[in-house]
This record gives structure tokens, sequence and C-alpha cells, in this order.
């Protein structure tokens, strides 16, 4: 093969590459000058691509709906307990699976897994009922509660992995010089499976973060973010609902940007 | 003496003890509400009854909504997976800026189904950047719809556009974490003995990515049966899917019965299709890595 045959083909190999990297990202570009343009900009034909119509005005008009912010925080607040039930409660499991061998590990894992094979309707509609009865129904706390069952297996897989991966006698090391269990996991493993830990319990805010369908049956006006934008999408004007899809991404990307490192590897094992 | 054995019988519990707060969750959040989703499906005036089974089939809706979601799955799926696996070919041979690139890849990942519509309605909607871009080159005179009751092939085409844009980088993650497994020498001797890139890919790469491909097709085809918020931004009322009956069940009817009846449907669909693949795509046990 000749040179020049060589360069050819690595410009056709990297021109695919950046059109698939276009691919992603020129919607997402989109979206925003819907969101930050206001009524102009939605309403404006043939459309600019690029924002012509910033102005003060637009921005103030994005960050005035009122409907908008007030979901957003109430969808911080259900990803928030959605996050720290799942670490809390699934974190201490996966650290079992990894270090123990006891009877019935083997059926734990996999009713664990089983939790994620099951739509999420099957769970949400009766989870209504019980929730009206104890008081839970309509608020963050019911939709948090019930999104950490979707996290859980995430919580719990990843972390049995990440315990996996720290030597045992790392730990054994700590109790012969005098540490205690706990104070062996506190001071030894726990600041070692920390930064993997940070990464599963970003996971389980933006699974509780994006989650439509539960959001929706559970709350009425207390509705997250997700919810109150369905509810609004046949009514609402055109830009609001774009101001409301451009704010529900922005974590997102935020969110591959600190875990990018990560992702491979927990998905290499959540998948298994 | 003593001390010991408690000691020792301590020591047993403490698996159990760390399990059990996630298991408790878990039988309360997950298996009891499934068992009265199930329960709720089959009965009917307080007796065993497929008669909500029944007002789900009998539904207007209900023929369409089965079409629709298997046209979807059936369209989209495969892409994804074509896709994603050209992609992780991709990343393979790529030598500077691969971080970066796995990164925007990635990113569709965190992105969730309802914005992921909004995003594509934003560029198919009437006055949007779709149109924009047609009529700049003088395709079309002025704005049109893509996404209406009258124009059921478009539509279609944007919510398959529209899933493969979101949904491929989970596949690619997958895939792409499969291929890391698989050892650089296995290409290498497939080269070493005249095979060509294309026999390289199909006669080694895809055997070795068996199980991953089948972990994708799994995921990727249960959460399709699922689909929703992307079909409710881009088509509403106009594109009927077995999630969105389910809602209009269970939201608007208040009819609780023939909600957990989709639901159980659903259920079943997924499982199915998980056994397919599971026969499907068997890894023998020795061609195990």
């Amino acid at each position: 093969m000749t040179l020049r045959h060589m360069t050819l083909r690595r410009g056709v190999f990297l021109a695919g590459v950046a059109t698939l990297c276009a691919w992603v990202l020129v919607p997402i570009y989109l979206i925003m000058l819907g969101a930050i343009g206001g009524e102009a900009t939605v309403n404006a034909w043939p459309k600019p691509f690029w924002p012509v119509t910033w102005s003060l005005a637009a921005l103030r008009q994005f960050m005035n709906i009122a409907g908008v912010w007030m979901s957003v925080l109430y969808s911080v607040e259900a990803a928030s307990l959605c996050m720290l039930i799942a670490i809390a409660l699934g974190a201490p499991a996966g650290y079992a699976l990894a270090r123990y061998r006891f009877r019935g590990a083997t059926g734990f894992r996999l009713f664990v897994l089983l939790t994620r094979a099951f739509p999420v309707a099957i769970l949400a509609l009766p989870l209504a009922v019980s929730f009206i009865r104890l008081g839970l129904y309509d608020s963050p706390i019911g939709v948090g509660l019930m999104h950490s069952v979707l996290a859980m297996p995430f919580a719990v897989l990843i972390s049995a992995s990440l315990f996996q991966a720290i030597p045992r006698e790392l730990e054994e090391a700590a109790w012969i010089f005098g540490c205690s269990g706990p104070g062996a996991f506190f001071r030894v493993v726990l600041p070692l499976a920390l930064p993997g830990i940070t990464a599963t319990a970003i996971f389980a805010f933006v699974i509780s973060w994006n989650e439509v369908f539960a959001a929706s049956v559970l709350t009425v006006r207390h509705r997250t973010l997700t919810a109150y934008l369905l509810t609004v999408l046949s009514e609402s004007p055109l830009h609001t609902q774009f101001a409301g899809g451009f704010i529900l991404i922005v974590p997102s990307v935020l969110f591959i940007l600190l875990v990018r490192r990560q992702l491979f590897s927990m998905w290499g094992i959540a998948s298994r | 003496m003593h001390r010991d054995v408690m000691r020792g019988r301590f020591k047993a519990a403490t698996p159990y003890l760390l399990v059990a707060p996630a298991t408790t969750l878990l039988c309360v959040l997950f298996l009891i509400p499934l068992l009265q989703t199930i329960a709720l499906a089959f009965r009917a005036n307080g007796a065993f009854s497929f008669a909500n089974f029944a007002t789900m089939a009998g539904d207007i809706n209900f023929n369409d909504a089965m079409i629709n979601t298997f046209e979807v799955v059936l369209l989209a799926v495969p892409l994804q997976v074509a896709l994603a696996l050209g992609m992780a070919m991709m990343l393979r041979h790529l030598k500077h800026g691969r971080d970066i690139v796995i990164w925007i890849w990635s990113i569709p990942l965190g992105i969730s189904d309802l914005a992921a519509g909004l995003v594509w309605l934003a560029i198919l909607t009437d006055h949007g950047y779709l149109n924009t871009i047609l009529y700049r080159l003088g395709i079309i005179g002025g704005p049109r719809s893509w996404l209406t009751y009258e124009t059921p092939t478009t539509l279609l085409i944007a919510i398959v556009v529209e899933e493969v844009w979101r949904a491929t980088a989970i596949v690619l993650v997958i895939l792409a974490a499969g291929v890391q497994l698989v050892p650089k020498e296995y290409a290498e001797a497939a080269d070493v003995f005249g095979a060509s890139p294309w026999q390289r890919f199909t006669r080694v790469m895809l055997p070795l990515l068996r199980p991953s491909i089948q972990t994708a097709l799994i995921l990727r085809t249960v959460l399709a049966f699922e689909m929703f918020a992307t079909v409710m931004a881009l088509g509403g009322r106009n594109f009927p899917v077995l999630m969105s009956q389910t809602f209009n069940a269970q939201y608007a009817q208040q009819d609780y019965g023939t909600a957990a009846a989709y639901a159980v449907l659903i259920m079943a669909l997924s499982i199915g299709a998980t056994l397919v693949y599971l026969r499907l795509l068997r890894t023998p046990p020795e061609q195990l890595p």
C-alpha cells in the first residue's frame, strides 16, 4: 500500500469519527438555541443556526418559567434521596458479595439482577396506591424511594466489583496492626473504593433525574422536572419545552464527563 | 471460650446483616408491588378472570400500539447494535483524542428519553431546523409537518432516528467493554495467517463479542418495549405504544386493572425476548473466554 493510499484511508476514517461526534453534539446545540432564544427563535422562519436573538429578555424569560424551576427543586430532592438510599443500602450488600462466601449469595445476586429486568410500569402502578395510604404520594420522597429500586442493582453490583478489586491482604494487614473489622474497612478499604462509589452515586442520581414514567404516575402537584414536562407537552409553548429539555440535559452531559473513566469498567461489570 | 463462640456466630451473621437492608427495600418496593400488579391484572369483581386483558385487547388503539412498539423495536435495535459495533471498532483504531471521542459518544447515555424526544422535536417541528435546511436547499417551499397523524411513516422514522441517537451509546459502552477483553494477539494471529480486515472482524471479533452482543440486545430490547416519553414528546396521541396505553389507562381513565394488564403484557414480552436471545446467541461453554 502506498503512503498516499494510507493517508487517504486515515482521512476517511477520521472524517467518519468527526461525523459521528457531530451527530451526537449538533442536536444538543440546536435545542440549546431553542432554549435560550425564547419565543422569537422558536417562531423564526427560516431558522438561524446561531443565537442571533440572544437577548437579556429571552434569557430572563427562560429563567422565569416558574413551573420549571420549582420542579427542578423536586427533581433534585428525589434524586438526592435515591442516591443516598442506593449507596447506603447497596454498598454494604456489595461488600458482602465481594468479601464473604455465604449461603444464598447467588440467590441474592439473581434477585438483584431480576429487579432490572422488570418494566417500571409493573412497580409504579401499585406503589401509587400504597403511597396514597402511607402519605408518600405526590411527594419527592415517594419518587426517590421508587427510584432507589431502579438504582439498587447498579449500586450493589458495581460496588461488589469495586470491593473485589481491592486486595483482601490490605484489610488483613490492618487487622494485624490492631485495627478492628469496621476500623480496617473505614481506614483502608473505603478510601480506596471512594472514587468508584462516587461514580456510582452520580449514576444513581442521574437514573432518578431522568426517569419519567414512575415520576409521572406518583405525583400530581409536586411534579419532578420530567413529570412536569410530560404533562405540559401538549399545552405549553415550545420554547418552554425546549428550555425544560435543555435543563434536563445539562447535568447528564456533566455526569458523563465526571464518570467517563469508570464508565467502561462499570458497564463491563454491570452487564455481566 | 464463650466469647469466641459468640464472636464466631456474629462473624457468620455479618454478610446477612450487610445484605438485609437492601433485601428489605427490594422486597417492600419491588417484590410486593410486582405480585400486586400480577394479582390486579388477573382479577375482576373479586374473582380470577381475564376481563382486564379482554378490555385491553378491545381498546381501539391496542393493535396500533402493538404494531408501533414492535416496529420501533425491530428497526431501532439492529441499527443501534450495527452502529455501536462500527463505533467500537473505530475506537480501537483511534490513536489520538480517544478520551474525548469516548466522552462525546457516550453523552447520550446520560440523556433521558424525554429530553431526547424534545431535542428531536426542536429539529423536526414545522418551523424546525430540518425544514430550514430543506428550504435552503430548495427541496421544500415552506414549513412542513412530519410528526402528524397524516404522516405515519415519517413519524415512525423520526422515532427510530431518535432512538438510534439516544440509545446507541449504551450499546457502545457494553460492546467497547467487551472489545477491551479481546486480546490483541488474536487479531495479530489472524493477520499473520492472511485474513483480510473484514474476515478478522467477522471470524475473530464477532464470535468473541457474542456475550457482549447478547447482553446489549437483551438490555436494549427490554428497554425498547418500555419506550414512552420519547414517543409522547414526538408523536403524542398520534403514535400509541404499549407504555403510553398503560399510562392512559392508569392516569386518564383510572382503570387500574387494565393498566396492570398492560404492565403484565410488557413484562411477558420482555421475558420472551430475553429467552429468545439467550437461546439464539448461546455461547458454547468451550468458547467462553
